[in-house]
């Protein structure tokens, strides 16, 4: 099985709230060797609520954003020109700079031909790192409030283990910040449930999984509240299930209280411990 | 007097767009020859974030004396006055009447934003 | 015009259930499904596509092998990770498009002209016809970025709708979070209902999503979904919102109606009259009642 394997998993969905969090903690939990969790779901992030862990340390995540020199600034507009989102207005030979625009691209820097411009981090979000046992913890959080969630996302990322097992919480959903959140990773897992809204969803993140050249497999929660048609489409699509979760009020119970089902219910851990199998298996 | 007009349509007789950054239009009113200039704004319609400065800039850069409007937001109202362009909010009715309502002082510059900044 | 829109921070907390019967029960509301990225109303409504456009966001470089010396100053200066050294044995860059932000700094420090920058394509958009009235939805490219752009576009087209028919009300189905795409679909609406269920998770991401719609001056109130899964969770969001002055429109309990009216493709209230449906009901005339909206 190579335990000393590098292997870096992350945990999305298409749909929100088919247990990601649940399941990227759980997965953690049981790993029985050095872990280390990223909570990328940087405008939700709940996985502490259930790891509890100790914080250690905690940082600043910012956005580099322009400053101008107005003793340089000859108020040609080459920067406002340049500028894609917005963020830089030239009147009247004066600059103004509208900062919460700014996605920190650094080339307003560049396009000034009089260097007039330099940099400054505007803080956007925050980044904690700490533990829990075995479990190394890493969780960004956007401020209530600012746009980009990306930015805090890489900078979890960056905080990826050198080796052994990380495994990442994804946001849900398939746009940037979930690419951000996925991006690289050796496998991902999606988690779903058997309906309607699951299904579609689903498909649009094998899409997203598929575009982006990542392995990945299928787990299906709450597996028998719904009809066969995600079971039909992993079939179809050759796509490795690699659990189902029958649905349980317990479990629902112990995820509403903070307390992970691996703790609460019985034969829950046996599970987890078969899915990492499965997802070990299926990385190669 | 130049003042530029957010309105709806294309003549005198539309009516004032209310709101600054998204508005459709601006018309450019000459108070004493009557002249009326159309510029289009539907690029902004959609922006995301920044419609407002970019019909500010649009704005500026056709040098009225004051812009008036129903609402504007704090980044168009900071660009505006950057250009030393007075805003007017509060119009209402036709393009035509709000006018006269600013010629009668029945409208007076604004200090500052009335809206928060929208992004619709 | 009032407009309506339904989140819930935390995703799956039921909020597309919640907004189909509200659609049912509001008669003539135009609909906005503004989860652009994992649209599922359409699978509640049937829509009959009316009208499809494009939409295009922002923008994507590209760089021109032929023209690429193989330099390395965009793969310097891009802050998106975007830039990779790619074909001709390495020889050359290449853009990743998902990756690449359109910023334009690489074409603005490539000496060879080599990179084109050009509008994206990130989407369509529809107009439909539904039993419950007009929808505006749409669907976000795979991978693609500008959410909160598109979000924007289906939020104006469903206002021009009800201006045009002189509907009352548009509907507004949420994203989950609280990022870019929240924000467009939440600015400037008349009311913000949370779809909240009593867990941790739920009322930690409660909070969050309130203190946004206060962020932007909207008033907000919550409607509490499974709200037997956890009475005294239950009680703690029915305090919090007693703090924050939100009005509890009402508490649907856990019922599976809920999922067989989804795999029925129908409303709840349109498929059951059970415990949610009621519930459901309930917080339908209390949202009522906040919005103004109430029937003599």
């Amino acid at each position: 099985m190579g335990l000393d394997r590098n292997l870096s998993v992350a945990v999305a969905s298409g749909k929100g709230g088919t247990g990601k969090t649940t399941i990227s903690t759980c997965l953690a939990l049981i790993a029985g060797r050095p872990v280390r969790l990223l909570d990328c779901d940087v405008e939700e992030p709940n996985c502490h609520l259930f790891l509890k862990p100790r914080i250690e340390h905690t940082e600043s995540v910012g956005l580099l954003v322009p400053v101008v020199d107005e003793d340089r600034c000859t108020g040609c507009g080459e920067c406002s020109r340049f500028c894609e989102y917005n963020a830089m207005a030239v009147v009247r030979d004066k600059v103004l700079v509208f900062s919460e625009l700014c996605h920190g691209c650094g080339g307003c820097t560049l396009a000034c031909p009089e260097g007039a411009i330099s940099e400054v981090e505007r803080p956007i979000g925050t980044l904690e790192r700490g533990r829990s046992g075995d479990v190394e913890f890493v969780q960004g959080r956007l401020e209530v409030g600012e746009v980009l969630a990306p930015p805090v996302i890489a900078a979890v990322k960056r905080h990826a283990a050198d080796g052994g097992l990380t495994i990442i919480d994804a946001p849900p959903g398939t746009s940037c910040p979930v690419i951000e959140a996925v991006r690289g990773a050796g496998f991902v897992v999606l988690v779903t449930e058997p309906t309607p809204f699951g299904l579609s969803d689903l498909r649009l993140a094998v899409e997203m999984v598929r575009v982006m050249g990542l392995r990945t497999g299928v787990v299906i929660n709450r597996s028998d509240i719904g009809d066969d048609g995600v079971r039909v489409y992993c079939a179809e699509e050759g796509i490795p299930v690699l659990a189902e979760i029958p649905n349980d009020r317990r479990v629902a119970e112990a995820y509403s209280r903070g307390h992970l089902p691996t703790e609460d219910v019985p034969g829950y851990r046996a599970r987890m411990d078969a899915l990492l199998a499965a997802i070990e298996e299926s990385a190669g | 007097m130049k003042v530029v007009v957010s309105s709806k349509g294309g003549t005198l007789d539309s009516e004032v767009d209310p709101r600054f950054g998204r508005a459709r239009r601006f018309l450019l009113v000459d108070t004493e020859t009557g002249d009326v200039r159309v510029v289009d704004n539907t690029q902004d319609l959609e922006a995301l974030q920044g419609a407002g400065i970019q019909a500010a800039q649009t704005v500026a850069a056709l040098e009225p004396d004051c812009v008036l409007t129903g609402h504007c937001g704090p980044k168009a109202f900071a660009v505006l006055s950057a250009a030393g362009v007075r805003v007017v909010v509060g119009a209402e009715g036709t393009v035509r009447d709000a006018i006269e309502q600013l010629e009668r002082g029945h409208l007076k510059p604004a200090g500052g934003a009335d809206v928060e900044g929208h992004w619709v | 015009m009032r407009e309506l829109v339904v989140i819930s921070g935390k995703g799956g907390t039921g909020k597309t259930s919640v907004v189909a019967s509200f659609a049912a029960l509001a008669e003539g509301a135009v609909l906005a499904d503004c989860d652009v990225d994992a649209a599922d109303l359409h699978l509640l409504l049937a829509p009959q596509v009316e009208h499809r456009e494009t939409f295009s966001g922002g923008r994507v470089a590209s760089i021109r092998s032929e023209a690429c010396t193989g330099c390395g100053r965009c793969l310097e200066h891009c802050r998106f990770g975007a830039v990779l050294v790619g074909g001709n044995e390495g020889k050359t860059c290449r853009v990743d498009p998902i990756a690449c932000d359109g910023c334009g700094v690489c074409a603005l420090v490539c000496d060879e002209g080599a990179v084109r920058l050009n509008d994206r394509i990130n989407g369509e958009w529809f107009v439909s016809a539904t039993r419950h009235g007009p929808m505006v939805h749409a669907r976000l490219g795979i991978a693609e970025s500008n959410s909160g752009k598109l979000v924007t576009l289906v939020r104006r087209k469903a206002r021009e709708i009800a201006e045009s028919q002189g509907r009352g009300l548009v509907l507004i189905d949420g994203p989950p979070g609280i990022g870019c795409p929240v924000i467009a679909s939440i600015a400037g609406t008349s009311l913000v209902v949370v779809v909240t269920e009593p867990t941790l998770s739920g009322i930690h991401d409660l909070k969050r999503v309130v203190d946004l719609a206060a962020h932007f001056g909207i008033p907000g109130a919550v409607l509490v979904n499974k709200h037997d899964l956890n009475p005294d969770l239950t009680g703690s969001i029915e305090a919090f919102c007693r703090e924050r002055g939100l009005p509890v429109l009402g508490r649907i309990p856990y019922d599976l109606a809920v999922t067989r009216a989804q795999l029925a493709g129908r409303a709840v209230v349109e498929a059951d009259r059970g415990p949610a449906a009621e519930g459901i009901r309930r917080g339908w005339e209390q949202t009522e009642r906040q919005l103004g909206l109430e029937r003599a």
